[in-house]
């Protein structure tokens, strides 16, 4: 009961984070810009604001515009019901391995892809076609560094994946991990659309990728599908972070223990958020048809991955 | 005679019944209602045989020895695979006979619907015969009689050129599978007079190794073609789109999962699998049908034709479990090689399931607005809100988004592939991730492609008449599609149970050896060969239905204001459909980064005004792809082909004597052939 309890509880306080992450990179982007930028919080403002007010809806749409909000936001909550945050999932109680939480995040996708065209809007249409094309080409890359980390542990469940690198700790430092890392980040800024890929901030609309898509989105239903979004950045930089680090993770439901955990999730997510503010500030958009020299490039990196893992063997 | 004998009576006489009472029948109307009793009588009985033979888990023979005695006899026997096979056949023409019986009015005073109901009736006959074959003769004639009758169908709207060119290429494909299938048989026969398949199953253990290897490529390649494999796999987008819309759901869904039937039938059934590079050249086929499927599906713009190649890209993966399946084999890890060819059963039926599903809501399209052609659709789910949500359904499960049928069986091949990177040699360890990475990528890609084939039909504006004109069209065939649609979300939650069912099936194929603990325990969890990763279908079923209703119980609580407007323009006055994405332009991106593989012909032409070239009067564009690989593949082969005629012509010389000459001499021949080897 207690396990069940704590996955639960774990999940809301990555719903609960979640703004404040996205909130922690704008402000820590501003600060390295040179610009005093709104405080962390200000992502929990910008929800409540928009909880309280009417919801445009075009004529043009139809009941998938109005569902996938909910489709979007249900879908990045039970993902985040999967991967190791503060304690490892484990159990009856977890629905799914690697391969499912990915799959369950292409569902969220799929439908703010099909909300995108619902409208009949040029914007959404292109951003739809953007992001399904990005979407897919990050596919393999994800699949193989999930290869590479299921080889080693022998699974590609979370708890047996982060169970092996606490028991063999070298095996952290070891190449299959370091590359297996780099292509997953890659992969991170382009599924949550970050630079280069996408740019998060931009008011352009033909620059627009994930913001296009969601052009016609306001009131409740864009607070949802932003706040789906930044649960999504949430679940990628701690699977970065807790598949590839996991020390600090709570192995016990011992309060230190998980208050140890939650402290550490909090430090490894200020690590990565802070690599991707830095990296944010210094590097420009990449052109949409440069876009896939990148995306193969971590695909050249997580097949890198898999074959040392081999010749490790 | 037992219930096994009356239930494959009842469904052989229901067929035929079904197609002789239609080809005699008094009006048009009376033909339809007559062809589809028929074949519900007809796939009843053959889903009771099927039922049974599962139930009591043994297989059942019955023989017609006097039944053209000179080729062996009929023999009928149903095993478990085959039952299987048959199940999957009846199921999908239970559905697909009701839709046909309003979709075929349509074609009253066009077309002749007894010559249909004939053809219908027997083709469903030929394909259920298929599985139940328990000789060559049997197996030959209903192959045979399947493609035949399905030639016929395919041909049903013979005025239009295209559709009888398809029917040229549909024919001469499945007899060049024909052709190979012979001397596949010839090589596993052990006599003359011993053609029935326990005969072949005891005389491939004697063949030598390269004989073995020769009869695999021969059946691989033979039950490729129609299975649809690329490079073999040129006459499913052209049969497909000419076909009526429930045929090209059996012919998708059904009958090119007997090409599946056959290659497990002669690999694994007769030849007991074989060395590793076997798995190899079936992963390799895969990886190409997979993601040359689905990459030529993205181009298309008639959705029946995207469908078509959405069907190669579903072979493409069932491939991929059977080579998972072979290689393991090879290696002796049998446990894991079960959850291979596992994998591939599931998803035969998992497809089955929703390409039925997706190619009759085409047809409901296709009749509401009179087109196929996606440019000219949208709006749709307004028009026909139930087909629009019954075709979203198939197309999340092509999707393989969770927690539909098609995510459990894709996870299946991936761990099973996953199990191959584990062996230590290098082309297996490198390999078996490669085609994890395919199989990713396709998976990517068909969620692009079926946001496409939804979005751009069903969403938005009506890009034309018909399209604005178009409404839900009769209820039978909506109720049909319901029980298509219900089965692709209840095979995906119950995953783990239709696996365990599955797997009484691969027991059959290989007895005597263990099967891997994961299968064996069902519940609701699908498990990996080693039992330590695991999914629940249900239970993200659950979680996302209850998340769902929490977060919209809130908002309601909360309230939600909504007011309806225009969609955002930047200051455009009015909106028009033409400002939509279309089909071509959703798939740009991926065009122009596969821009190697389509080739696109593209022709840009721009008028400018008389007096000034900075006003312009008129643009066109057109871009048209044809998929260059084909023929670069088939052209060679059709003016070889054509040359080697025009010799053989010569032979024709028309005179009587010269035939009487070819008739001694072939005389001569032969007796002293047999004097020769007396």
């Amino acid at each position: 009961m207690s396990r069940f309890l704590a996955l639960v509880v774990q999940t809301l306080v990555a719903v609960a984070l979640a703004p404040a992450l996205t909130g922690f990179i704008r402000w820590l982007k501003a600060r390295l810009q040179g610009r005093r930028g709104a405080p962390p919080w200000q992502p929990y403002f910008e929800i409540r604001k928009l909880f309280g007010k009417e919801a445009v809806v075009s004529h043009t749409a139809s009941w998938i515009f109005t569902a996938t909000p909910f489709v979007v936001f249900s879908t990045a909550v039970v993902v985040a019901s999967l991967v190791p945050l503060v304690v490892v999932p484990s159990g009856p109680f977890v629905a799914g391995d690697l391969f499912a939480a990915v799959y369950l995040l292409l569902l969220g996708t799929f439908f703010l892809a099909l909300a995108g065209l619902d409208t009949g809007s040029p914007f959404g249409g292109m951003g739809a076609s953007r992001e399904m094309t990005v979407v897919a080409l990050t596919e393999p890359t994800v699949a193989l560094s999930i290869v590479a980390l299921a080889l080693n542990a022998g699974s590609t469940s979370f708890s047996q994946i982060v169970a092996h690198t606490l028991a063999e700790p070298s095996a952290a430092l070891g190449s299959e991990h370091l590359l297996a890392f780099a292509a997953l980040f890659i992969v991170t800024l382009a599924e949550t659309g970050r630079l280069p890929v996408d740019n998060p901030s931009t008011h352009l609309e033909l620059t627009m990728i994930h913001e296009a898509m969601v052009l016609e989105y306001s009131g409740p239903y864009l607070a949802l599908v932003e706040w789906g979004a930044a649960l999504k950045l949430l679940i990628f930089l701690a699977l970065a972070a807790n598949l590839f680090v996991p020390w600090g993770i709570a192995l016990s439901f011992s309060p230190v223990a998980l208050l140890i955990g939650l402290v550490s999730l909090i430090v490894k997510l200020a690590v990565l958020s802070a690599a991707v503010a830095v990296l944010e500030t210094r590097v420009a958009k990449l052109r949409l048809f440069r876009v896939p020299e990148l995306l193969s490039a971590s695909f050249v990196l997580a097949l890198l991955a898999v074959m040392s893992t081999f010749l490790a063997r | 005679m037992n219930a096994m004998g009356v239930a494959l009576s009842v469904m052989v006489a229901g067929y035929a019944a079904g197609a002789c009472l239609a080809a005699l029948a008094p009006s048009p109307r009376a033909a339809r209602l007559i062809t589809a009793l028929g074949a519900l009588v007809g796939g009843s009985g053959g889903l009771a045989a099927a039922i049974i033979v599962f139930a009591t888990r043994s297989p059942y023979d019955v023989a017609f020895p006097n039944l053209v005695a000179a080729a062996g006899g009929v023999v009928l026997r149903l095993d478990l695979l085959g039952a299987l096979f048959l199940a999957l056949v009846a199921a999908i023409s239970l559905p697909a006979a009701v839709y046909g019986i309003t979709y075929t009015a349509a074609y009253e005073g066009r077309r002749s619907l007894r010559v249909f109901g004939l053809m219908f009736n027997g083709f469903l006959l030929g394909m259920c015969l298929v599985p139940c074959a328990g000789n060559v003769f049997t197996f030959l004639l209903a192959w045979e009689f399947m493609a035949v009758t399905s030639y016929f169908l395919v041909m049903t709207e013979s005025d239009h050129p295209e559709t009888r060119h398809a029917g040229l290429w549909y024919a001469a494909m499945t007899h060049f599978g024909f052709v190979l299938l012979v001397p596949m048989f010839l090589l596993m026969a052990p006599g003359a007079d011993q053609t029935s398949f326990a005969d072949l199953r005891a005389g491939a253990a004697l063949l030598p190794a390269a004989v073995r290897s020769g009869v695999f490529v021969l059946a691989l390649v033979a039950f490729g073609s129609k299975a649809g494999i690329v490079p073999l796999h040129v006459w499913l987008p052209r049969a497909h789109p000419a076909a009526p819309a429930h045929v090209s759901a059996l012919m998708s869904g059904v009958m090119i999962k007997l090409g599946v039937y056959g290659l497990l039938r002669v690999a694994v059934d007769f030849l007991g699998t074989g060395p590793a590079w076997w798995g190899g050249l079936v992963l390799l086929a895969g990886s190409l049908s997979a993601l040359g499927g689905v990459l030529y599906a993205l181009a298309e713009n008639d959705l029946k034709r995207l469908l078509a190649y959405s069907s190669v890209e579903n072979i493409g993966i069932i491939f991929l479990g059977i080579g998972a399946g072979l290689v393991l084999e090879s290696y002796g890890l049998h446990a894991l090689a079960l959850v291979g060819f596992g994998a591939a059963l599931l998803h035969s039926v998992n497809h089955a399931c929703f390409k039925a599903l997706l190619f009759l809501a085409t047809g409901n399209v296709d009749h509401q607005a009179h087109t196929r052609n996606m440019e000219q659709m949208g709006g749709l789910i307004k028009r026909m809100p139930q087909t629009a949500t019954l075709f979203l359904i198939g197309s999340a499960a092509a999707a393989a988004l969770p927690p539909l049928n098609g995510f459990a069986s894709e996870w299946m091949v991936f761990q099973a592939l996953l199990s191959g990177a584990q062996i230590p040699r290098p082309e297996v360890a490198i390999g078996t991730p490669l085609a994890v990475g395919v199989l990713a990528l396709t998976s990517g890609l068909a969620a692009a492609c079926f946001v496409k084939a939804f979005g751009i039909s069903f969403l938005a504006m009506p890009r034309s008449e018909g399209a604005a004109h178009a409404t839900e069209s009769h209820w039978s065939t909506r109720a049909v599609m319901g029980v298509l649609a219900a089965g692709c979300v209840l095979l995906g939650l119950a995953a783990p149970r239709a696996l365990g069912g599955l797997s009484r099936v691969l027991v059959s194929l290989s007895p005597g050896k263990s099967i891997a603990p994961a299968q064996t325990r069902a519940g609701v969890w699908l498990l990996s060969p080693h039992g330590i990763a695991q999914v629940s279908p249900l239970l993200i079923a659950a979680l996302l239905t209850s998340v769902i209703v929490v977060v919209a119980a809130v908002m309601r609580v909360r309230g939600l204001e909504l007011r309806h407007a225009d969609t955002w323009g930047c200051g455009r006055i009015r909106q028009t459909p033409r400002m939509e994405y279309t089909s071509s332009a959703f798939a740009e991106p991926l065009r122009r980064i596969f821009s190697e593989l389509y080739r696109p012909a593209e022709d840009l032409s721009v008028s400018v005004h008389a007096e000034s070239p900075y006003f312009v009067r008129s643009i066109t564009y057109t871009s048209q792809v044809v998929p260059w690989i084909e023929t670069a593949f088939y052209d060679p082969v059709i003016r070889g082909t054509r040359a080697l005629a025009t010799h053989v012509r010569r032979l024709q010389a028309g005179s009587v004597h010269v035939y009487l000459l070819y008739i001694t001499g072939a005389l001569v021949v032969a007796l002293a052939a047999a004097w020769w080897f007396e």
